[in-house]
């Protein structure tokens, strides 16, 4: 049968152009954030390799993770390992079959984003005045 | 010949003949990295800034040593199964494997470096 209409129906959504929902959001950020966490335990192990390898060594990994792009590297990290650990507790209540209605899911989303960012608050406060 | 039915022999194992193993053992490592994670940021928040000697007098005592250790170890088990997940959706062939292969040995790469540098703190360093 000919399609009389074509090029006049509704598109399905494209990526470039779809707004993704908040669940999407938070979904997709579990991954991103566990996989960018490797540029923040890589900085942490060659300090710690270089603390034993000797005083230059040790100079350059430290003037590193003092810089200011250390700060935004462990700060990015610490943001990024809460927001995983609680899209990760998440998880776990998805496993036990809790918080999968879309309601649920978006209420969590909201809590896992401000949780993440409280957390990080407090840790830099806690780092910062100890 | 087993005496077993063949749903009997097929159930639990999925397409990948290893049933819920990774499943369950990405779950076990995300309760351990739930516990570990605020004990790792004490550990290693109170180490940052610290000079050369203090820091590996730092992580050379029982606490920041262990936990930190702990947290690698289990962070890049945790890892190394995780990607395998994103690697599995993303890459094909022997490009997939290729890529296993290489979170493998960067994974265990790290926490053989982590590990050997903790060892060395806790073993020259005098406890203060």
């Amino acid at each position: 049968m000919a399609d009389v209409n074509r090029g006049n129906r509704p598109l399905s959504p494209h990526l470039q152009v779809y707004r993704l929902p908040i669940a999407a959001v938070t979904s997709i950020l579990t991954r991103i954030t566990g996989h960018a966490l490797v540029a923040g335990v890589v900085l942490l192990a060659w300090w710690l390799v270089a603390a034993v390898s000797g005083p230059g060594a040790f100079a350059a990994a430290d003037w590193v993770v003092r810089s200011w792009l250390g700060f935004l590297i462990l700060t990015a990290s610490t943001w990024a390992l809460w927001f995983h650990a609680l899209a990760g507790i998440r998880h776990l209540f998805y496993d036990a079959g809790m918080g999968l209605e879309i309601h649920e899911a978006e209420k969590a989303s909201w809590a896992i984003i401000i949780g993440s960012v409280a957390l990080t608050l407090l840790s830099l406060i806690i780092f910062f005045i100890s | 010949m087993r005496y077993i039915t063949p749903r009997k022999a097929a159930q639990g194992l999925g397409s990948a003949r290893s049933g819920t193993h990774h499943h369950w053992q990405m779950t076990v490592s995300s309760y351990a990295l739930i516990i570990l994670t605020p004990l790792f940021l004490i550990a290693v928040g109170a180490g940052i800034g610290l000079p050369r000697e203090e820091l590996m007098v730092h992580f050379g005592r029982p606490f920041p040593g262990v936990i930190t250790a702990l947290f690698i170890i289990v962070g890049m088990v945790h890892f190394i199964k995780g990607t395998r997940i994103m690697l599995d959706d993303y890459l094909y062939g022997n490009v997939n494997k290729l890529a296993i292969v290489a979170a493998n040995i960067f994974g265990w790469g790290v926490i053989a470096a982590a590990v050997f540098a903790l060892a060395k703190m806790a073993f020259t360093t005098p406890a203060i």
